[in-house]
This record gives structure tokens, sequence and C-alpha cells, in this order.
């Protein structure tokens, strides 16, 4: 049974269903359907994982320009598997997300998200580099259309920034990939180009050519001016895929890629790299701390978190490596979360001030203790997913560099000075709301759409140890292929 | 002697977490509520209790629930040290549980379920602390109680309560997330683990130097952090006075016995240092107390001062000393939330709440500045109250350590104590009551019931500390 191509491509024949259907109600819930189906599949998929190996699972391979050495080859291994588990979860939460909140041109806005929601998995089953590249670039269509057609004001100025910045990106990516190909013994198969051995004057510059495309996703600093941008003007949905989704690609990037096939120009240049998180860590969280809007703020937290998901990357270590990954799952979680939250309050009163706001505990209170929840999850308190991700990445960065890892430290105290600052300003204190708007509190549409994001904070906060159990064997192997052969650690 | 397994570590923690619950669902049905917290109260100091003899015998009761990471547990285990503490806090709930519904009722306050609800969670924080047995699980359960303790802070919501509870926050947070979480990590980096071990998980790891000496510096600074505000209500001073501040001594403690161990504090010179930092402490919050007429106010700066003692009981390296240090814990506890018990009587009866209003109020509240009279005299150390005992001990060991400049600043110490504890009874009783005093004020049952209760449990662990000394010196070894 070809799972991943099932996986990859319900969505898809979703998107064809939806486009014979006229009525709104059956749109969204054919879209439901079929996105909750795709989850069925990925926790299938997540059952039938053996965490033992590193070897790619799954796999699929079917020739498609034989000329050209070009394979449908798709697979998952230990680091790809939980953000394919990951897509397709926020697939229905987004949805969700969108029931009411999107009030024109339904049918088309959900043909985006599933045709979306195809790529995005696509880009993360992808064995074949150049099957990867044609994901990878196809995503910033639907992308491009949700901003730009369902955003706020600064709508289309906002989405072409967003496609400009990645497509800058892209292009040095495809040079690379050109590069690779030819140095690389004329094959696209990302597992055979693994295990090249490329002369490192090549790798170096193949290392900044991906760093420029991979930065820009990520987002680090300072190639981030578009995600602030991206995030306000985007419709909720937008934001979530955003955060918990297309911010990961960056990261898995240099996992897929910059390590494996570089391996020592990612070391030679990792202690750059552990600078320019520290610098994101810090600079994400000032920019936050200054924020009046609530959908900039958790932009920029964003900003600072992927900041810690990068640090751990290059740390080049087991702990780091593994936090890391775990915290660009965990960021997929909160961040999707409190993006959902921003967009359920902006539903209701038709601001993002946070000025604007007060006392909302008493008026909404099951709204403000999740929101409590995920604020906490996302400042790392103990007991949530994001400490377990920071504790191993700092405890891999304190042995990879100390004196970067502490100024890194700052950046977590930050990350509690903006979002408690928030949170009091908007859920405590006397009752203040805009323009006389009446608050209800969330129904059980959005209580669904919260719920299982809620599990996976205490989950991966408390247990995380089957999470940890399916990218150890990866990110084992990958180390070997860093480090040499007898340096698992 | 091998460990013994027992899920009672988890009941008691579990019981104060449902009872949070089970006010919280019957939040319409007043009577019901208000009975919850006393009858969680006593059910969970049936289950201290009952790991008492275990301990005393010299065994730990241990229970690991599951694998945080390797190496990393979510574990109890219940030593002499966490006995200690979690004695303390569950006995005390029991008489708090029961202050707190008159001093409520007595103000008919505003939102006494949230206030209930997060009372009993701070308890379970609080022993769940106590019980814990590596440091991620204890970090767990002081974030847990730094949160629920902050609705009570802001409790009046008030523009005071809101800055206080502001600035509450910032600190506790700040601490946090500035040095626990970089210790936590680091301290994983360099001993793969965050177990407790007795003589320290750190010790033989050449653990390096200048970070350790930031953390252990800035551990009792934390007392400082509760006093940096007067906590609104009288009754949510208590927890200052009791679970909060005493968990931070009680982390620091940890952190010097079974992470460091007290072989490389001393080592690295540490101790001594750490020990005049605290010296300084305890003379400063002194004088800082003696300038406030705010009756709360000159309680929280006491407790700066004196737990300050605890500290230096455990940094002065000598085991006397941390037998004194130990026991203070106890001590301070039942003498402290006397006089915060006392405060507050005194402002359900009158509203007063300046010691200089407070002329000729011992005729009128004649239990509850009696049992002020007392708890000063243990703050200040007289026999046969229990602050005699602890000091005693504090002083033996710093002669015993040759080290007779704290042996001086605790005379001066006790001195300062008289000179902000003493005339409070004396205005109190002796002082002319001003001519326009209603002659309405008069004792409340259910506050002057608990407050002479804890009053008679300082004088009596003075006269009977066996207990205490028998853990305490397991602790100390």
């Amino acid at each position: 049974m070809a799972l991943l191509s099932l996986i990859v491509f319900t969505p898809a024949v979703g998107a064809l269903v939806l486009a014979f259907i006229r009525n709104e109600q059956t749109v969204r819930w054919t879209a439901l359907g079929f996105t909750a189906l795709d989850f069925v599949l990925a926790v299938m998929m997540l059952a039938g994982f053996d965490a033992t190996t590193h070897a790619m699972q799954f796999t699929e391979a079917r020739p498609w320009v034989p000329a050209l050495g070009i394979t449908y080859a798709l697979g998952v291994d230990g680091i790809s598997v939980l953000f394919v588990f990951l897509t397709a979860l926020l697939g229905w939460i987004c949805v969700l997300a969108s029931w009411t909140a999107i009030e024109s041109k339904v049918k088309e806005f959900m043909i985006s998200l599933l045709v979306m929601q195809s790529l995005m998995l696509g880009v993360f089953c992808a064995l074949d580099l150049f099957l990867f590249y044609v994901f990878w670039e196809a995503m910033l269509i639907p992308m491009y259309i949700i901003i730009g057609v369902w955003g706020g004001e600064g709508r289309v100025y906002a989405a072409f920034k967003f496609f400009l910045y990645t497509l800058a990106g892209s292009l040095l990516f495809l040079v690379g990939v050109i590069v690779l190909y030819l140095q690389g013994g004329q094959t696209f198969d990302i597992i055979a180009l693994s295990n090249q051995d490329i002369p490192f004057s090549v790798q170096s510059w193949l290392f900044l050519a991906f760093l420029v495309a991979f930065a820009v996703k990520v987002p680090m600093v300072p190639v981030h001016t578009w995600l602030p941008d991206a995030h306000v003007q985007a419709p909720t949905a937008g934001s979530i895929i955003l955060a918990a989704v297309l911010l990961k690609m960056g990261a898995y990037g240099f996992l897929r890629f910059s390590l494996p096939m570089l391996p020592e120009a990612s070391v030679y240049y990792s202690t750059a790299m552990l600078m320019l998180s520290a610098l994101a860590i810090v600079y994400g969280g000032l920019l936050a701390l200054a924020q009046d809007d609530l959908k900039k703020l958790v932009a920029y937290s964003s900003i600072s978190h992927m900041g810690f998901v990068t640090l751990g990357i290059f740390t080049l270590n087991l702990r780091g490596l593994e936090g890391g990954i775990l915290q660009m799952f965990n960021h997929g979680v909160t961040t999707g979360a409190l993006f959902l939250f921003v967009g359920l309050i902006y539903e209701r009163t038709h601001t993002r001030s946070i000025g604007a706001y007060g006392g909302l505990m008493k008026l909404a209170p099951v709204y403000t203790s999740f929101l409590a929840l995920f604020a906490l999850s996302s400042m790392a308190l103990p007991g949530t997913n994001s400490f377990v991700g920071e504790l191993l990445v700092l405890s891999g960065g304190f042995a990879a560099n100390p004196a970067i890892t502490a100024i890194a430290v700052l950046g977590a105290l930050l990350g509690a000075a903006y979002l408690l600052g928030m949170y009091r300003k908007v859920a405590l204190g006397p009752v203040r709301l805009p323009g006389g708007a009446k608050v209800r509190d969330v129904n059980a549409r959005e209580l669904i759409a919260i719920l299982p994001l809620a599990v996976l904070v205490f989950w991966v906060g408390l247990y995380p140890k089957p999470f940890l159990g399916i990218i150890d064997a990866s990110v084992k192997h990958l180390l070997v292929r860093v480090h040499g052969e007898g340096s698992g650690q | 002697m091998d460990p013994v397994t027992s899920i009672r570590p988890l009941l008691a923690v579990v019981v104060a977490g449902l009872a949070a619950l089970a006010i919280l669902l019957l939040k319409n049905r007043e009577r019901l509520r208000d009975a919850v917290s006393p009858l969680a109260a006593v059910v969970m100091f049936a289950f201290v209790a009952s790991m008492a003899p275990t301990v005393l015998a010299g065994r730990t009761i241990d229970l690991t629930l599951f694998e945080i990471l390797p190496g990393v547990d979510f574990a109890f285990r219940v030593d002499a040290l966490g006995m200690v503490f979690a004695s303390v806090s569950s006995l005390l709930w029991i008489a708090a549980s029961i202050y707190s519904i008159g001093y409520m009722r007595a103000l008919n306050e505003h939102a006494q379920t949230r206030f209930y609800a997060c009372f009993a969670t701070s308890l379970a924080a609080a022993v769940g602390g106590a019980f814990s047995a590596n440091l991620f699980t204890l970090v767990i359960f002081y974030e847990v109680l730094s949160l629920v303790t902050y609705p009570l802070v802001y409790h009046h919501e008030d523009e005071e309560a809101w800055a206080g509870s502001r600035k509450y926050l910032v600190y506790l947070m700040g601490a946090s997330k500035s040095v626990l979480l970089a210790a936590l990590a680091l301290t994983y980096q360099i001993a793969g683990s965050l177990d407790f071990v007795p003589g320290g998980l750190l010790a033989g790891t050449g653990a390096s130097a200048p970070l350790l000496t930031a953390k252990s510096a800035i551990m009792p600074m934390h007392a400082w952090l509760p006093a940096a505000m007067v906590a609104p209500t009288p009754v949510s001073a208590l927890l200052h006075a009791v679970a909060v501040v005493k968990m931070g001594v009680f982390c620091a403690l940890r952190v010097i016995f079974d992470i460091f161990g007290t072989g490389l504090v001393a080592a690295l010179g540490l101790g001594l240092a750490t020990a005049y930092l605290v010296s300084f402490t305890i003379l400063t919050a002194s004088i800082y107390a003696l300038t406030r007429d705010d009756l709360k106010a000159r309680l929280a700066y006491s407790t700066v001062s004196q737990l300050s003692y605890i500290v230096l009981g455990a940094v002065l390296l000598s085991p006397v000393a941390m037998v004194g240090g130990i026991i203070h814990i106890a001590v301070h506890a039942f003498s402290k939330i006397t006089l915060f018990f006392c405060a507050g009587s005194i402002y359900c009866a009158s509203g007063k709440r300046n010691i200089s209003d407070m002329a000729g109020i011992g005729r009128r509240l004649p239990w509850t500045m009696g049992a002020f009279f007392i708890g000063s005299l243990s703050m200040i150390g007289v026999p046969p109250t229990g602050g005699f005992v602890s000091k005693w001990y504090l002083a033996l060991g710093s002669v015993e350590g040759g080290e007779i400049a704290f042996l001086i600043v605790l005379l001066a110490s006790s001195v300062l104590n008289a000179a902000y504890f003493l005339p409070v009874s004396y205005v109190a009783f002796f002082g002319k009551e001003a001519p326009e005093s209603t002659p309405t004020v008069r004792e409340i049952p259910m506050i002057a019931i608990p407050l002479v209760a804890t009053a008679v449990l300082s004088v009596a662990v003075g006269l009977f500390p066996g207990y205490f000394i028998a853990l305490a010196e397991r602790v100390a070894g």
C-alpha cells in the first residue's frame, strides 16, 4: 500500500472534489472530511513507524523522467515523520479555524488550503531532490493566494513581499541543486547525495547558497522582515500554516540537505550559525516586547523561538539536535495554537490591539484559560513541551559554545516578559473591550480544534520519550555523517 | 538501607489537587466548598505523617512515575529534608484553612472560590516540591507554585494589588528564566542527570566554578522577592511566609546539599562568600523592618531576615549549624504564621494596619495579642520557644566552625528582632486607646482558635524539638 502517496494526495483529491460542490456548508464539511481522513492516515503511519532504524520507511519509487534520473520517490525517517504528522493534524484544525472566519469565496479558500496541504506533505516526504524542489516551489502559489485574497488591508503588499523573499531564496536553492546534481554523480536521489563526498570548496559555496534559501524560510535575522507582514495580513488558517509548517521547512532543509550533504561546511560554519541563532533569539524577543498588535507579537516570538531551533541544530551534538527537532514540533503546536487564539478573538472583536483589551478572564474564562496554557508553553514553563525542547537545546548549546548559549538564555527571559505582559493586559484587570463588543466564550467546534494541541503541550512536556524515541536513531545516524564514525554523541 | 516504594507521596500531592478541583466544582454551594480545604488538609497531613516513621528510621520512600529524558525521571523521593518541609506545610495548612474561612467571611471577600482553589493548589505544589526526587520535578512544582500564588497576590484587584503582583511575577519568573533554566541545562550537560544525590550530584565532576557561583549567590536573593511587595491580604501573606519563601529556601538547600554537595561548596570557597552575603541580608532586612509602621510590611522584612538564618546554617558547612538551619524551617514557619494570623485578626476586628494605631488593642483582643507576644519571643529566640533551639544550634555551629563573626551577627540580629517586635506588644497592651475607638472590636472565634494553636506549636517545638532534630541530623549526616 502506498501510504505516503495516499497521505500526500488525499487533500489534493479533496480539492478536486470541492471544485464540483456549490453549497458553502457542504464545502466546509467535505474539506473537513478529507483533512480528517488525511489525519487518520498520518496516525496510521506514525503507528507503523519503526523507531529503531534510521532508514527511510514507507518508501515508494517510480521512474518519472528516467533520462535525467528523476524519480517519484517518497519516504520518511525520524526527522520528517513528526512533521508529516503535525501537518496532517493542523490540516483539519485549519479547516475548523476557517469555518466562520472565512465568509467570502469559501470554496476557493478551502481548495487553496487543501492544495497547500498536499504540497507541504510532499515536501516532507520527498526523497528526490527534483520532486522536493517542485513541491517546495509550488507551495508558494496557494500561500500567495491565501494571503493575497483573504488577507487584511495590506494583503497585496504582504503577499508580494512574502513571494519575493522566498522566491529569491529559492532561486539560489535551484542553483545549488544543479551544482549538487553535477558534483554528486548526476543523481537527484537525496539518500545517495547524502553519502557523496563533495570537495570542501564546493561544499562551502553550496552551504551559503542553501543558507540563503533556508534562512528566509526559518526566518533568521536579518532576512526575517517578510514574516510579520505576512502573518499580520494572513487569515487565521494562513497564519497557522505559516508558523506551524512553513517555518519548519527552513530548519528541515538544514537537516535534510546542509548537514548530511555538506558535513564539513556545516561544521565549518557552525559557530557563525550559532551566533545568528542567538541574534535571532534576542532580537526577535526584543521586537516582540515592543508590539501592541497581538499577531505581530506572536510573529516576532516565532523568530525568537526558531532561533532556538537553529541553535540546537548547529550545536551538532545529540542533545542539541534532538532538542532542536523537538522544538520545531513544539513550536508548531504552541505557536499554531497562539495564532488560532488571536484569530478567535479577532473574529469576535475585530481588533488585535493589546491595549484595547482587559479583563477577558471574566467574560471568556475557557478562552483565557487555554490562552494562558499556550502562553506558558510558549515561554517554556516546566511541565510543558517547550521546556523539554529548550532544556535539551541549551544543554547541547553549553557543550558546543557556552558564551553564545548564555546569550540565548536572555532570549528565554524576554519570552517570559512579553508573553506574561500580553496575558496580564488582555485577560486580567478591569473589563475593557473594543467598541463595546460582545464576547462569547469558545464553542464546541473551537474547543475541538484546541484540545489536541493542549494535549500535545502536556504530553511532550511530561512524557517526551515517545517523541524523542522517534527521532533518536535518525539523529544519531546524521551525527555519524557529520562527525565521522564513532561519534554518536 | 533500601528505599521503600510507595504511592503515598503522590497521594499527598493529589489530595490537595483534587481539593482544588472540588472547590471549583462546588463554587455555588459555599458551605460545602469551605469544608473541602480543612478536610483535604487533614487527609494530606495524615499521609505525610504516615511516612514519618520510615524516614526517621533512615530510609527513603521512592516513587518513579515515568522517564522524562534519559537520566531524568518524574519522580518522588521522601527524605529527611523533604519531610521537614512537608510536615510543616501540611500541618500548618490545617490551621490556615480554618483561619482563612474565618477571615474571608469576616471581610466578606470577593472571588473566594478562586482564592481557595489557588490556595489548595499551592499546597499541592509545596508538598510536591518537598517530595521531588530531582531538580526537574522540583522546578515543575516550583513554577506551579509561582503561578498559582499570582492570583492570590492580585486578589484585591486594585491599583496596589496589580502593581505588587506584577513585581512579584517579574521577580519570580525573571529569576527562574534567567538562572534556573540555564542552571538546569548546564547541570544536565555536566552530570547527565538532575537527580538529588546525598553528597552532591556534581561532586567530583570538576564543575565550572563561575556559573555555579552565580547560581548560589542568587539563591538567597530569592528570599527578597516576596518582601519586595506586601501581599494585599494577610492570608496570602501567610502563604508567602510559609509556602513560597520556604520553597525558595528549600530549593537553595537542595541545591547546596544534593546538587553541589557540601564538599564542592567548600572546595570552591562558596560557603564563606555566601555566608557573608546572607549575614548582610539578615542585618539589613532587620533594619528595614525596624522602620516600617505597617505591621505586615514589618513582618515581611522580618521574614527576609529570618530565612537567611536557614541559608546561613547550610553554608556554614558545620553539621551543627546545618541542624540549626533546618530546624529553623519549622520554627520560623510556626512562629511567623502566628504573627501573620495576628495581623489579619487585628485587621478583621478593627480595620487597622499600622502599628501606631494599635494602642491599647491588646485589651480588646487578648488572645490575638497574647499569641503575638509568644510568636515575637520565638522570633527573638527566647527560651523555651522554638526560636531558642534553632538559634542555639546556629550559634554553636558558628563557634564550632571558628567563625565568631557570624555569632556576632546572630546576637546583633536578636537585639534587632527584639527592637522591632516588642514595641508592638508594648503599644498594644500598655498604649493609651484613642478616645474615639469603638467597643465593637472583639475576637472572632474562627480566627482566634487557629492562631492560638500555632502559638502553642511555637512553644511546643521549643519544648519537644526531638522530631525535627532527628530529621535535621539525618540531613546533616
